[in-house]
């Protein structure tokens, strides 16, 4: 790029940046006005500033105003009442609740009623039709149970007007079966879900589209090529992804079908990776649906402070939506800050894996 | 800076996760490490079979005078380290600068692989009880007028190795010439040894498809150990355990090595202090070989006495003075907490740490900004909790045991050094299965003799016999 396209990329840049920014500004304002209003907000947050000597609504008029709340404490969604996250402005919608994981003790929950809906009608909007044809039925090979992933993806899939097979692994047993020493038992596991995958694929030619955790993908590499079996496009994620098995499978797994690794969880939505670029060499970078989401990249000791591009830091997350406000929320992932691009003018993220402090406690397996 | 590749069917590859092998002292990076992914593993795994016949292809003799031919290059010659090369001085000192161990040290190390992978024949020959090699090639043969045919229990011996003592090595060292591909997982702080080994086994003409090297995670080396039909693993209980019960893989824990003095020998203990100090302190102590206990009938207190003024004796040196004997820890932390074990287990017993009155000084030392573990000798009684434990560093308890108990009370023993003529005692001590290997006299329980089988028999371990007969072809004439 010459040094004058240089200059106008930075000044363009900048003007977008500050657009996104003055549009989180005031989305901001609105999830608050919202969410602290007695006629609509939830129980939570009601008492929550009952409890202050200043008005949210008053106080909070931008997103970095949202560190007065502090950090948002993970023991709060652990447990019930979980009817105390349901918004006023929604008592009569039905109402779905969705867990965390549970590797770490009592799962988080979160209420939901049309969040997942939406998110994924955004990130559908990111994913290529050549990979993603609309029409095409889809493939979810996973973690079901009490997760908003199987509804999300089974929407996504119908919202681009296919049907979604569904193949469930439980990750709790999974782990269990891992920390109980029976690896043996774990693998035969693994192969049973992953034998009913493969004869749902055989069994329906419409299935062009596949969602998968890392692990089950490789397992299903082993055993076919997914290309042969008509897959087209892959959406992966769940559990921590590297630079290097990003490049394994884009090199070896896939024969060309094209990859979209995601970074998502049932607290803030589903986060979009950039498009593959030679420079960026196999890294995953991810940007957060903004205004819905943000993530940030802080200094694990001063969590306060965002950390510099290119710096390695402790994610952080806000979720901003109607249905469930979480301001500033320390995840057990690290990741290095990325600088915003054309397609996402604000913050991403490069590389999340576990946060390195916790990474001993917990186990993954393969969700 | 260094960069050592993953060898996939022997071929570099540069992988995107990467770990740092730091120097012992100063933490500064030595080389950067590339680390397999799991799935990277397993795939390269399903072609164990056009791996294994790569190597089925050369005939036996052929593989073990490339085993030869590797033996020099390991020793003398500059092999290539990813995209630089390596000489044999600089193998030792990035060795010493990741795992401590003083430059003498690494050397004796080097010469034992070299002595194996040299005398190859010799030490098959061990294996085998002189089993023609041809066998290996043809499937079958003839052994003293008796049909026998034996068959591979696997395509590929994959070994999850440790750090603390390149030693080690010589043990895998001969599934090449027995006609086994590897899948290496090297320990986090020595990379330097198997990568050597292979690139001497190349060099030599062996075929690269033979070779895995999978620098990894824990997770990796499970993968390698699932994958592979036969698989050896080192390292603590920990990481031992949850194979123990996999006949496919052999198990390289604690040793609790020790030496027994018989009733007949036990008053002429002096002759024999040269053989127990070597066995304590060789090495530093790091070896599974090493003992741990000196088990005698009486006289346990006047051996420990001079036992230990023998071993308050060595003190730190630098990792080049040929006179070094024991390596610090890389890990200072893992120093404290070994010592502050076995303060535990001292505490309000009556056992004595007869060191630490030789020295004047506590076991934890700091020299040249790193952590050490002096040799500590103990006197205790058999039922005490340091009686029968194995530490990293040269550690050893004196004990007074009864003949007669011997040698149900020594439990699992890898190497036992019998000091004694009494014929009942070797008969017990000869069809007991506790004792892994046994010497007989005042061998130092580090003496390794490879032409014998060592924690178990590597051919016996890739290799089974099968029932065989052949109809003579009466038509040929």
């Amino acid at each position: 790029m010459s040094f004058r396209r240089r200059v106008q990329y930075f000044y363009v840049m900048k003007e977008r940046v500050g657009e996104a920014r003055r549009a989180l500004d005031a989305w901001v304002r609105e999830v608050v006005a919202w969410h602290f209003d007695p006629a609509t907000g939830c129980p939570f947050w009601l008492d929550y500033a009952a409890r202050l000597d200043w008005d949210p609504r008053k106080e909070i008029r931008a997103y970095d105003d949202l560190g007065m709340f502090g950090n948002f404490q993970d023991e709060w969604l652990r447990g019930g009442p979980v009817r105390r996250w349901v918004p006023k402005g929604y008592a009569e919608r039905p109402v779905y609740v969705f867990e965390t994981g549970g590797t770490t003790g009592v799962p988080k929950s979160r209420i939901n009623i049309d969040d997942f809906r939406i998110d994924y009608e955004i990130f559908s909007e990111r994913l290529p039709e050549e990979h993603f044809p609309k029409g095409a039925d889809w493939l979810m090979v996973g973690p079901t149970g009490p997760r908003r992933l199987r509804l999300a993806v089974e929407h996504l899939a119908q919202h681009r007007g296919g049907i979604c097979f569904l193949v469930d692994l439980d990750p709790r047993w999974f782990i269990k079966l891992l920390k109980m020493g029976e690896r043996e038992m774990a693998e035969r596991y693994k192969w049973h879900v992953i034998d009913q995958a493969l004869t749902l694929m055989r069994a329906h030619d419409g299935i062009q589209c596949l969602f998968t955790t890392p692990r089950l993908l490789e397992a299903l590499c082993e055993k076919v090529s997914l290309k042969k079996m008509g897959i087209k496009g892959i959406f992966c994620g769940g559990t921590e992804m590297t630079p290097q098995f990003h490049r394994f499978a884009v090199e070896e797994l896939l024969d060309g079908v094209y990859f979209a690794p995601t970074y998502g969880n049932t607290l803030m939505g589903l986060a979009t990776h950039k498009p593959p670029a030679p420079e960026d060499n196999y890294a995953i970078i991810y940007y957060p649906p903004a205004p819905r989401a943000m993530i940030e990249v802080v200094d694990p000791e001063r969590p306060e402070r965002v950390v510099e591009y290119g710096e390695t830091g402790r994610v952080r997350l806000t979720t901003l939506t109607k249905e469930f406000f979480m301001p500033r929320f320390l995840e057990r992932d690290e990741a290095e800050r990325e600088v915003p691009c054309e397609a996402y003018p604000w913050d991403g993220v490069r590389n999340v894996r576990p946060f390195a402090p916790l990474q001993t406690k917990v186990v993954e397996g393969v969700y | 800076m260094i960069h050592i590749p993953l060898l996939r069917r022997g071929k570099p590859y540069r992988s995107l996760d990467t770990a740092r092998a730091k120097h012992y002292r100063t933490g500064e990076v030595v080389a950067e490490v590339s680390q397999a992914n799991s799935g990277l593993i397993r795939r390269d795994l399903m072609g164990q079979a056009s791996a294994r016949a790569a190597l089925a292809r050369i005939p036996a003799r052929e593989l073990m005078a490339i085993s030869r031919r590797a033996a020099r290059h390991f020793m003398e010659d500059e092999l290539p380290l990813g995209e630089t090369t390596q000489t044999p001085q600089q193998y030792v000192e990035q060795l010493s600068a990741t795992t401590g161990l003083p430059y003498a040290m690494a050397r004796r190390n080097m010469e034992k692989i070299r002595t194996v992978l040299d005398k190859v024949d010799e030490v098959i020959g061990g294996l085998t009880r002189h089993l023609d090699p041809r066998v290996l090639d043809e499937g079958f043969g003839e052994e003293g007028g008796t049909a026998m045919s034996y068959y591979p229990c696997a395509d590929t011996l994959g070994v999850v190795l440790p750090s603390n003592s390149p030693g080690v090595h010589a043990l895998w060292a001969p599934a090449t010439a027995l006609k086994m591909p590897l899948a290496l997982k090297p320990g986090s702080a020595e990379p330097w040894t198997p990568y050597r080994m292979i690139q001497a086994f190349l060099k030599a003409g062996a075929p690269e498809e033979a070779f895995g090297y999978y620098p990894a995670d824990h997770a990796g080396g499970t993968e390698i150990l699932r994958q592979c039909g036969r698989g050896m693993v080192f390292g603590d209980t920990a990481t031992t355990k949850p194979w123990a019960g996999d006949r496919r893989v052999e198990v390289h824990g604690p040793g609790y090595s020790k030496i027994v003095i018989g009733e007949d020998a036990i008053d002429r203990w002096e002759e024999y202090l040269d053989a127990m100090a070597a066995s304590v302190v060789e090495n530093s102590g790091r070896s599974c070989v090493n003992a741990s206990g000196i088990w005698v009938p009486r006289r346990a207190e006047e051996i420990a006495e001079a036992l230990a003024e023998r071993l308050a004796r060595v003190m730190p040196r630098d990792a080049a003075d040929e006179e070094a004997q024991i390596a610090p820890f890389a890990n200072r932390d893992v120093a404290e907490r070994i010592s502050a074990m076995i303060d535990q287990d001292l505490a309000g017993t009556a056992a004595r740490e007869v060191t630490a009155e030789r020295r004047g000084s506590g076991r934890l030392a700091d020299w040249q900004g790193s952590r050490y573990l002096l040799p500590t000798v103990v006197l205790c009684d058999r039922e005490h909790a340091l009686a029968n434990r194995e530490f990293l560093f040269p550690f050893a308890s004196v004990v007074e045991v009864p003949e007669s108990a011997l040698p149900e009370a020594l439990g699992h023993t890898l190497v036992l050094t019998a000091i004694t003529e009494n014929q009942e005692l070797l008969r017990r001590l000869l069809a007991s299965p506790l004792v892994g290997r046994l010497n007989i006299g005042a061998i130092p329980t580090v003496r390794i003799a490879w032409d014998q089988p060592h924690e178990g028999n590597l051919f016996e371990h890739l290799y089974a016999r099968r029932a065989f007969q052949r109809k003579e072809d009466r038509t040929a004439a």
